[in-house]
């Protein structure tokens, strides 16, 4: 268990400095994936399924989704009449793909030695978070979903096409 | 076996994490990739949290962990929608483009 979280620590940096060093948006948002189940993994070893899960889920499936439509929307990587994918060329997905084969393998290596059922002396179960996040923390729990309303109307707000403006703005001028 | 990595360990790992973030802030001038630096240094202080809770056997780490994801959620979502309105005023994610606060009329 020691060596995995050595490991995954490892890749999650590598996929890091990958991420703040890519020329290509949609290739730093392929990093970021791995350096996110590379913590997720870290997560598992230190005796947070539940936030493991969590990291996967919310950071993995819903934010880095918004990272992608977001790319698509501005057309950030455009590339300049390449009628060759860039995708074909090994040196885009090779790095990706050596860093996923090393947490596979960490969670292949988990599943068929057992570990996982004998680990936890301090772990802490889903059960245990949502008893302490609905006893003592439910203020928090609260503002949290304040903060989401506030986050959502904000992103409304600012992501419509206020064409009202634009008009007036092409009147005035 | 969980104790068998030290709490240091896992806060340098964090600590890592959270100075490439800063790294790629300061040093990249594309939006997204500013965001996406934000949530990699969000995401070194959820770990810190988390391997600090591991670390005295509480799940307040993890709870904190939950929170500092839903703040960054919202965060991501608004992040994304002003980089959206900022390419469409500036015609450019280079976030120099938007130094001056003159060409800006929302």
């Amino acid at each position: 268990m020691t060596t995995i979280f050595y490991l995954s620590t490892i890749v999650a940096i590598v996929s890091t400095v990958m991420v703040i060093t890519r020329k290509n948006a949609v290739h730093a948002v392929l990093y970021l994936l791995v350096s996110f189940f590379a913590v997720a993994s870290i997560f598992f070893v230190l005796g947070a399924p539940f936030a493991a899960a969590l990291e996967i889920i919310i950071y993995a499936g819903a934010i880095m989704v918004l990272f992608v439509f977001i790319i698509m929307l501005l057309n950030v990587s455009r590339y300049s009449g390449d009628p060759d994918p860039e995708w074909l060329r090994p040196t885009v997905w090779v790095g990706p793909v050596v860093l996923v084969v090393i947490l596979a393998a960490q969670m292949v290596y988990v599943i068929v030695m057992g570990e996982w059922s004998a680990t936890p002396l301090v772990e802490k179960t889903p059960k245990e978070v949502g008893m302490a996040m609905f006893g003592p923390y439910l203020i928090a729990v609260e503002l949290a979903s304040v903060l989401l309303f506030a986050g959502l109307l904000g992103a409304y707000h600012l992501g419509r096409r206020d064409d009202a403006a634009t008009e007036e703005r092409a009147e005035g001028s | 076996m969980i104790a068998s990595v030290p709490l240091e360990h896992s806060l340098l790992a964090a600590a890592v994490l959270f100075a490439l973030g800063l790294v790629g802030v300061l040093v990249r001038r594309n939006t997204v990739f500013v965001l996406m630096s934000i949530e990699i240094m969000l995401n070194a202080a959820g770990l810190a949290f988390v391997a600090a809770g591991a670390r005295w056997g509480q799940p307040d780490g993890q709870i904190m962990f939950i929170l500092i994801l839903s703040m960054a959620a919202a965060e991501v979502s608004v992040g994304l929608a002003l980089a959206f309105q900022f390419y469409r005023h500036f015609k450019s994610l280079d976030l120099d483009a938007g130094r001056t606060m003159r060409d800006w009329h929302v």
